[in-house]
């Protein structure tokens, strides 16, 4: 295993790079922080529409959360894989697919983690502000999203493990991150698939436990700040 | 471009019973899995109450593994990995057995037991422990203390997110495909690529998806409102 690890650590670390494309754990790493940051802004739009008091902005809302999470994300992965070209007009490749797959798919799950913040917020707060004459812009912006988004920082930890674990399946459509290295690795070598998996399964161990505990970390941190008790951290 | 859609192209003859089959085997990997992993979920909780540590760690190191790999790559360590470990007889009897049907049902089943497990904990440690405490002053012991008194109550608890598993575990039978298993995704990537009818094929599939989703999670929550404690 050591001896694996050894002749081919660059490649499980940075793909072919400089030789081809960057791949391997930086890729996996680049992706998923690309898709949490790209989706964050459309959760935040999500979230408000389905607490929204107009119908015509929570139904579309509501009916866009839900229809994500009752498909397997492959299945926007070959949407999107088919689909983009169209609209485009070119070639799209295995990374650009995965990250806007994962775009839509990480942004209903992170509306629901939103939704959750902004809902335990004691109502007072908008009804405070409300009271100083501020609107409804200012309110969300200034009163309630600030302390919403705090108080669910680890649940959005947890999402970033979830989006990690989830660039895995790039192997499908040929993606070069991390498992798409290992099993490259596992190509050339041929005879030994427990220890190169092994090795691919406790590089994800070691990186995904190290923010799980981080979210562990910041979560009683912030439930020791607020005096309430620790709210339940959304691991998917 | 003219694109005319079509749906009875992909939904006729072969092309039909290929997707029958399909939602067929997803049903039994989620049918099995879902087995699996209650009988081990329960397994590990049981394990989880012994009251000696080490018992305690391997639960806790059996949950984090299976929450922190991504469920391709153990699919992928039990695929490719773990028959090449076993002897040759062992290897020979897998193949000869549906051996990726059968590794996918045991990677998806573990890997769910580890949610169960720790479902059923918080379903048992939301009931106050003064329940049971109240239960042993009448004269319950402690598996009647259990039995009659916390489980039943956790139980209602655990139902709605043991529910939400099944989703997940539904959805998750899709990354079957990548090692081959003949299952609804497999089996609409055949049909798109004999008949080229992308949208048709990829439509009816997440169609199927979406309608059997919808009930599980319709049925999810009518038992959360059903087994709702008005106490806790």
């Amino acid at each position: 295993m050591i001896e694996i690890l050894e002749n081919n650590w660059l490649l499980f670390l940075v793909g072919q790079y400089p030789h081809g494309p960057i791949g391997g754990l930086a890729m996996t790493l680049f992706m998923a922080s690309l898709a949490l940051a790209l989706c964050f802004p459309f959760a935040i739009a999500l979230a408000l529409c389905r607490l929204s008091p107009y119908r015509w902005l929570r139904l579309p809302a509501t009916a866009i959360v839900h229809t994500v999470r009752g498909l397997p994300l492959i299945m926007f992965i070959f949407w999107t894989y088919f689909f983009s070209p169209l609209l485009i007009g070119r070639a799209v490749g295995g990374v650009e697919t995965l990250v806007i797959a994962l775009i839509v798919y990480e942004a209903a799950y992170l509306s629901e983690i939103i939704r959750a913040g902004i809902e335990a917020l004691p109502k007072g707060q908008t009804e405070a502000a409300r009271a100083l004459g501020m609107t409804y812009w200012p309110t969300t912006a200034k009163v309630v999203l600030p302390q919403a988004l705090h108080n669910v920082l680890p649940s959005m930890v947890s999402q970033f493990v979830s989006t990690i674990k989830e660039t895995s399946l790039g192997y499908v459509i040929s993606a070069h991150e991390l498992t798409f290295a290992a099993a490259q690795v596992n190509n050339v070598l041929l005879t030994q698939p427990f220890e190169v998996y092994s090795i691919l399964a406790l590089t994800y161990f070691a990186l995904c436990f190290t923010l799980t505990s981080v979210a562990r970390l910041i979560e009683r941190r912030i439930s020791t700040s607020r005096g309430g008790t620790p709210g339940a951290v959304v691991v998917a | 471009m003219g694109y005319v859609f079509d749906l009875t192209s992909v939904l006729s003859g072969q092309y039909l019973n290929w997707f029958l089959i399909g939602l067929a085997t997803t049903l039994a990997l989620t049918l099995a899995a879902w087995c699996l992993a209650m009988v081990m979920g329960i397994i590990l909780t049981l394990i989880r109450m012994i009251p000696f540590r080490p018992l305690g760690w391997f639960v806790a190191l059996y949950v984090e593994y299976h929450r922190n790999v991504p469920l391709l790559v153990q699919i992928f360590v039990w695929y490719f990995g773990v028959p090449s470990l076993l002897p040759r007889a062992a290897r020979q009897w897998i193949n000869a057995h549906n051996g990726a049907f059968m590794l996918a049902v045991v990677a998806l089943g573990l890997a769910a037991a580890a949610y169960v497990a720790e479902d059923i904990r918080s379903g048992i440690r939301s009931i106050p422990k003064a329940q049971y405490e109240a239960a042993r002053s009448i004269g319950f012991g402690y598996l009647g203390a259990m039995g009659y008194v916390v489980l039943p109550q956790a139980f209602r608890i655990a139902v709605p997110p043991l529910i939400n598993q099944t989703l997940l575990l539904f959805k998750n039978t899709s990354l079957a495909m990548a090692i081959g298993v003949g299952e609804l995704t497999y089996r609409t990537r055949e049909v798109e690529s004999y008949t080229f009818k992308t949208f048709e094929a990829f439509a009816v599939a997440t169609a199927v998806y979406l309608t059997i989703s919808f009930a599980i999670m319709a049925f999810g929550s009518w038992s959360a409102r059903r087994l709702r404690l008005e106490a806790l």
